[in-house]
């Protein structure tokens, strides 16, 4: 009886069969890097929020420190949306009647809060303390990228625990000075490492990957 | 799945003569060793198991499980939903986004306050503590202040002003008010009445002595169904005047009770607590404790810490007291007979008593008859206590001298036609005044009825006006606690459903109905800082304001001497053949008031563990002799009344009595305590408040299905309490080391960790803990755990962390017994950690056994590996996640979990990393005692330490140190980092194993 299969269904059969492996690992890593990939985590896309407000103008224009707004940032677990009342404080001068400005002062005037669309989102199950990052040296721009050139503010970063781990299990690669956390235009320098070393002695800080350090 | 509770007496009693059962035990089904308890421990979820074999349910399993993986994939590939930040528009000055503020009030039960600071979230309360600054806190509470988190939440709040059904403005209901209370004017206001509950606040006194000098003719009554009236009656025979009497239990090395449970609800219990606990630490080994006898009727927390108990029926507990006052020379005493099981526990605490002169207590149960309350007068004067652990002081609440008269008087004069306005505010008299008042009938014959109350419950039915009431949270009020000092009562939130307050409506009586309550209490405050000569009264109010305690309120000692109290109180009535009925507040949820509240519910109850119900409690014998077993339906009766419920057999029981717990039964709490449980308010008299002799109980051959904990955690008979005398301690203090031999450390096959920088551990002494259940809600409170309900628990499925277990040692009649807090141990070797197929509970730097529940797949693999069963699984989704009053209530730093996951004790790390953030930020390390979790906050008894293991300077470590310490199961090398303090007996030589006391032959 003849056979059935050539002998040439040999190399088919293993092409089919290593194809199979490789295709379900191709897809296996598609997967993984589109789940990192802007279009999940939706980095670089610009939000739009109820008023243009810009942190361009205000950081690199008017020269505002981050901490004028986010007040709570070296205190709080929360940096802190700043309240109408800080908007109002120069808004009530300067651009007093600009149509832009009217929610700001529709807010004021009716005491109805402006509700912000939220850009760094990190899941509810994640508990994220500003307080202790910027006590240790991390700097703003480290996370949030040069927000003094983002007219809408977008997130550089994809927030996800693999992005966070990467500076909790090696701190050195990102520590500044403290005195230079709130600086925006901030350039590591080139011996950052040896910098980063220093600065983990000098703050004492540890490399916390237990999962209860932010999961409770 | 019910017949775990049925029970073959005769094994008991076969298992206890033939001395074979465990010397320790949790519950007389494990006594007798039934084959249904076998089978029972053997099942880790047990109905769980059952719907896997069952092919109908196996399917339905199934398909679920498909239709949630299919969920489970599609929800994978969503991207985050868009969330809005709202800020402020403008900020309150002191209010940082993300840091809880805490402020100082009080909250009150039966009118006494307990002074507390309660954290509030950007505005919203979400945790009650205690106050330290606060002489009935001193920094803990109950497990009543804890839940009244949740009553300020509870959707099932009454939430408009309603008249006959219709809702209506306050505007209006001001209006009739006034309508009907001036036209009564030029009658001095004969016939209008005002219902209240006990008053200590002296705002609300002096606005009703206002409204009373204003209408002269008009009347204040006041009724508590768990009053006091017979404190009140016994100082009046003994003192010839109403007189507080409160106890200094710090000062006290012989403590005789006479069915006080005064470590369980008495007004300033959390104190007391605080005071025995202190002369029951036992630290070193030369450390001494004090000496408590006691004498109950039904198995109490007052009961399980005694040195040595007995059980009598509640006539004899006067028989007791006369007899006492005989034994140590109490002039007039006439002998008295007492149960032979008692007479050499009197005896030996007679004699301690005069040997303990001006260092010793003899305390009465409130409970107790007036005549019971003179006697102890008289002891307590006769051994020199009265002024020294022993305080008399003006009564603190503005109460008349009988409660129970003030209302009968009131349905009489409404029967006689006398009343023409009634005003409730309070209480719920028509669900918990005497059955023989038949308070509802006569409410319906006022002409008008109004009713401020929390909920619109029975009493709110049956008047024609309801005004919901603003929750202690929600205004402004005072208090005082039960030695007299004052709270200010401030407001954490603006009324959620426009509650009002006894201070409003009697603000609208007034002649400025336009005030605020805020005003009426400054004004009194004001009034009193100018009296007491302050230099600044704006300065005294915001100081009493801001501390939550006013400076100098408590009420000046004051010297009284006891008469002759034989010749006030008369001979003793002669005992009554038949069953006597106990009856008592609930320990949970009190005389019904929070019914509606599921934390209360849930909460299983000493020595039972019962939720969700109340029972006709038996002592085994009786049972026995009845043919009883636990959850037969049976009927009492008592003077022709009778109502039906479930028996339950209680070990320490006294024989031929028969305990039922008030307060279940509503029919109008709301959702959750609607026809739960049985009412006993029937079978209550005003001719027998508290004790009923010529009971009878029946079988009616109904049975019900009970949900109890009892079973669940039974960890089969290992030396798992561990307890001792003192004398055996002195003799051989490592004696709770050497029940159970701990492996070496070698011999692990787990991985070994290295702890560097913190180690987190927590020492328990079960010494001093007294089985009170507060850590229980405090821990549910702050980590967000869910009530699951009745059908869930009696599945095993009850989610709290901590559980209090009871264990028994000794005979079924006689048995000592013992609390025992449990959480999760945070094994250095933990068993759950190794079997996770997805890592989902994982080991921390510090030895914390983390939980991470986003990773949890809900295999339940840890909970079988776990020992000591402290894992709970969400088999449903238990959490409401609709309800926009609750989402207000939970603890913003604790995840909020969702149905699948396995959660359990983290040792409060919210509260550790907050703890440390700080320290770091200040650059120092975390201080000992800065961490202070939920559970050691809140324990009045200070049982729980936790803290830093790795620093040899630490309270902890200190425990940990001690001879007494030893870890649970040690002998599996799981290395908890939770170990226990071996509980002692300070057994008196003279009564060595006998008065309820064993032997001790470990």
């Amino acid at each position: 009886m003849a056979q059935t299969f050539h002998p040439s269904a040999n190399g088919i059969a293993r092409i089919m069969l290593f194809g199979v492996i490789a295709l379900v690992a191709a897809s296996g890593y598609l997967v993984y890097q589109t789940s990192k990939s802007p279009y999940v985590t939706r980095a670089f896309e610009a939000r739009q929020q109820p008023i243009q407000f810009s942190h361009e103008r205000h950081v690199a224009g008017n020269g505002l420190d981050c901490r004028y707004c986010h007040t709570s940032a070296e205190s709080a677990a929360v940096a802190g949306i700043p309240p109408t009342k800080t908007c109002m404080n120069c808004h009530s001068q300067i651009h007093s009647s600009s149509a832009y400005l009217e929610p700001v002062r529709s807010s004021y005037a009716n005491d109805v809060s402006i509700e912000w669309v939220k850009v760094h989102d990190l899941p509810d199950f994640v508990y994220f303390d500003h307080s202790i990052h910027v006590n240790k040296g991390v700097g703003c721009t480290t996370c949030h990228g040069r927000v003094d050139q983002m007219p809408l503010m977008w997130t550089v970063k994809s927030l996800q625990m693999e992005w966070c781990l990467d500076c909790h299990r090696a701190p050195e690669k990102y520590l500044r000075p403290r005195a230079a956390v709130f600086k925006v235009d901030y350039e590591p320098p080139a011996d950052q490492l040896a910098l980063g070393g220093q600065l983990v002695k000098d703050y004492q800080v540890k490399r916390l990957t237990s999962c209860s350090t932010c999961h409770r | 799945m019910s017949e775990h509770h049925d029970l073959d007496l005769a094994s008991i009693r076969d298992s206890l003569t033939g001395a074979s059962g465990p010397e320790y035990w949790r519950s007389l089904e494990e006594l007798a060793n039934t084959d249904a308890f076998q089978e029972y421990l053997h099942r880790e979820f047990p109905a769980q198991a059952s719907e896997f074999t069952d092919p109908v349910g196996r399917r339905q399993f199934l398909r679920l499980m498909g239709a949630s993986l299919a969920l489970a994939g599609v929800s994978a590939c969503t991207k985050q939903p868009a969330e809005v930040i709202v800020p402020y528009v403008r900020a309150p000055e002191e209010l940082v986004p993300g840091k809880p503020l805490f402020y100082a009030t009080a909250v009150t039960l039966g009118g006494y306050a307990t002074g507390v600071l309660v954290e509030s979230h950007e505005g919203r309360p979400t945790k009650i503590e205690g106050n330290p600054e606060h002489p009935a806190s001193l920094g803990a509470t109950d497990l009543f202040a804890q839940a009244q988190m949740l009553a300020l939440y509870d959707p099932d709040r009454s939430q408009a002003i309603r008249q006959q059904g219709d809702i209506r403005t306050w505007s209006a209901f001001l209006g009739a008010l006034r309508g009907v209370v001036e036209a009564k004017r030029s009658s001095q206001g004969a016939g209008l009445r005002i219902l209240t509950g006990t008053v200590t606040s002296p705002t609300l006194a002096r606005q009703m002595a206002e409204f009373l000098a204003a209408f002269p003719a008009a009347r204040w009554h006041q009724y508590e169904a768990a009053g006091r009236d017979n404190v009140r009656g016994g100082a009046q025979l003994a003192f010839g005047a109403i007189v507080d009497t409160r106890y200094a239990f710090d000062k006290a090395r012989v403590v005789v009770s006479l069915d006080a449970d005064f470590l369980g609800a008495m007004p300033g219990s959390v104190r007391y607590i605080r005071d025995f606990s202190a002369t029951r630490r036992v630290r070193g080994e030369a450390g001494g404790m004090s000496r408590l006898y006691a004498v109950e009727s039904a198995a109490g927390n007052t009961g399980a810490k005694a040195d040595h108990r007995a059980a009598v029926r509640p006539a004899d507990v006067e028989s007791f007291a006369r007899a006492l006052a005989a034994a140590v020379g109490v002039p007039g005493a006439p002998a008295a007979t007492v149960p032979a099981a008692a007479q050499k526990l009197l005896d030996a605490a007679a004699h301690d008593l005069l040997a303990n002169r001006g260092a010793s207590i003899v305390v009465p149960g409130d409970e107790q008859p007036p005549a019971v309350h003179a006697i102890c007068h008289a002891i307590n004067g006769v051994l020199g206590n009265a002024g020294v652990t022993v305080l008399h002081t003006d009564q603190v609440a503005s109460a008349p001298a009988s409660q129970l008269q003030s209302l009968r008087e009131l349905v009489d004069d409404i029967n006689g036609g006398k009343v023409d306005a009634l005003l409730i505010l309070g209480g719920n008299p028509a669900y918990d005044a005497p059955g023989d008042f038949r308070f509802g009938e006569a409410l319906k014959k006022a002409a008008f009825t109004a009713r401020l109350g929390l909920y619109e419950d029975e009493t709110s039915a049956l008047c024609q006006w309801h005004i919901p009431e603003a929750h202690a949270l929600e205004a402004w009020s005072d208090a005082r606690a039960w030695d007299g000092t004052a709270t200010i009562v401030q407001p954490l939130i603006a009324p959620l459903y426009g509650g009002k307050s006894a201070h409003d409506i009697l603000i609208g009586l007034s002649q400025a109905p336009g005030r605020a309550a805020y005003d009426a209490v400054r004004d009194t405050w004001k009034q009193a800082a100018a009296s007491a000569g302050a230099p600044d009264a704006e300065q005294f109010w915001r100081t009493a304001v801001h501390d939550g305690v006013v400076k100098g309120t408590a009420f000046p000692l004051k010297a009284v001497t006891a008469g002759n109290v034989f010749a006030a109180i008369g001979a003793a009535a002669p005992a009554a053949p038949g069953l006597d009925l106990v009856l008592r507040a609930d320990p949970t949820i009190h005389d019904g008031r929070f019914a509606n509240l599921g934390w209360l519910q849930e909460l299983p109850k000493p020595f039972t563990k019962l939720t969700w119900d109340n029972t006709v409690q038996l002592s085994p014998a009786t049972a026995s002799r009845l043919g009883l077993r636990n959850e037969d339906i049976v009927e009492v009766a008592v003077g022709g009344t009778s109502v039906k419920g479930p028996a339950w057999i209680v070990p320490g029981q006294a024989d031929d009595a028969v305990t039922v717990h008030l307060g279940y039964g509503r029919t109008r709490s709301g959702r959750v305590g609607n026809n739960v449980g049985f009412d006993a308010y029937p079978l209550r008299t005003s001719g027998a408040m508290w004790a009923a002799a010529g009971a009878t109980v029946k079988a009616t051959g109904g049975r019900a299905h009970l949900a109890s904990t009892q079973l669940h955690h039974d960890m089969e008979g290992r030396a798992i309490i561990r307890a001792g005398t003192l004398e055996q301690y002195r003799r051989e203090p490592h004696f709770a080391r050497e029940m159970a031999e701990d492996p070496p450390k070698t011999l692990t096959m787990y991985p070994e960790h290295k702890y560097e920088g913190y180690a987190w551990g927590m020492a328990i002494d079960l010494n001093t803990c007294v089985g009170c259940n507060a850590c229980v809600v405090a821990c549910q409170s702050e980590n967000n755990i869910p009530v699951v309900g009745r059908e869930q628990v009696a599945k095993g499925r009850e989610m709290h962390w901590l559980r209090v277990d009871t264990y028994y040692k000794g005979p079924a009649e006689r048995p000592e017994a013992y609390h025992q807090p449990v959480m999760c141990q945070h094994c250095e070797k933990a068993p759950c950690e190794v079997v996770c197929p997805v890592a989902a509970t994982v080991h921390s730097d510090e030895g914390l056994n983390d939980m991470v529940y986003n990773r949890c797949v809900g295999t339940r693999y840890c909970s079988n590996n776990c020992p000591y069963k402290v894992r709970r699984f969400n088999f449903l989704l238990y959490q409401d996640w609709d309800t926009p009053s609750l989402k207000l209530g939970r603890n913003p730093d604790v995840t909020v979990r969702s149905r699948g996951v396995m959660e359990k004790c983290t040792y409060c790390v919210q509260r550790i990393t907050q703890a440390k953030i700080t320290s770091e930020k200040e650059d120092r390390l975390v201080a000992d005692g800065e961490i202070v979790t939920a559970c050691q906050q809140v324990c009045p008894a200070e049982a729980i330490v936790f803290g830093d293991i790795n620093d040899p300077g630490s309270r902890v470590s200190k425990l940990r140190a001690e001879a007494l310490n030893y870890s649970l199961l040690g002998d599996l090398n799981t290395r908890p980092r939770t170990t226990y303090l071996a509980a002692l007996k300070n057994v008196n030589p003279v009564l060595g194993g006998d008065g309820g006391e064993h032997k001790d032959g470990e």
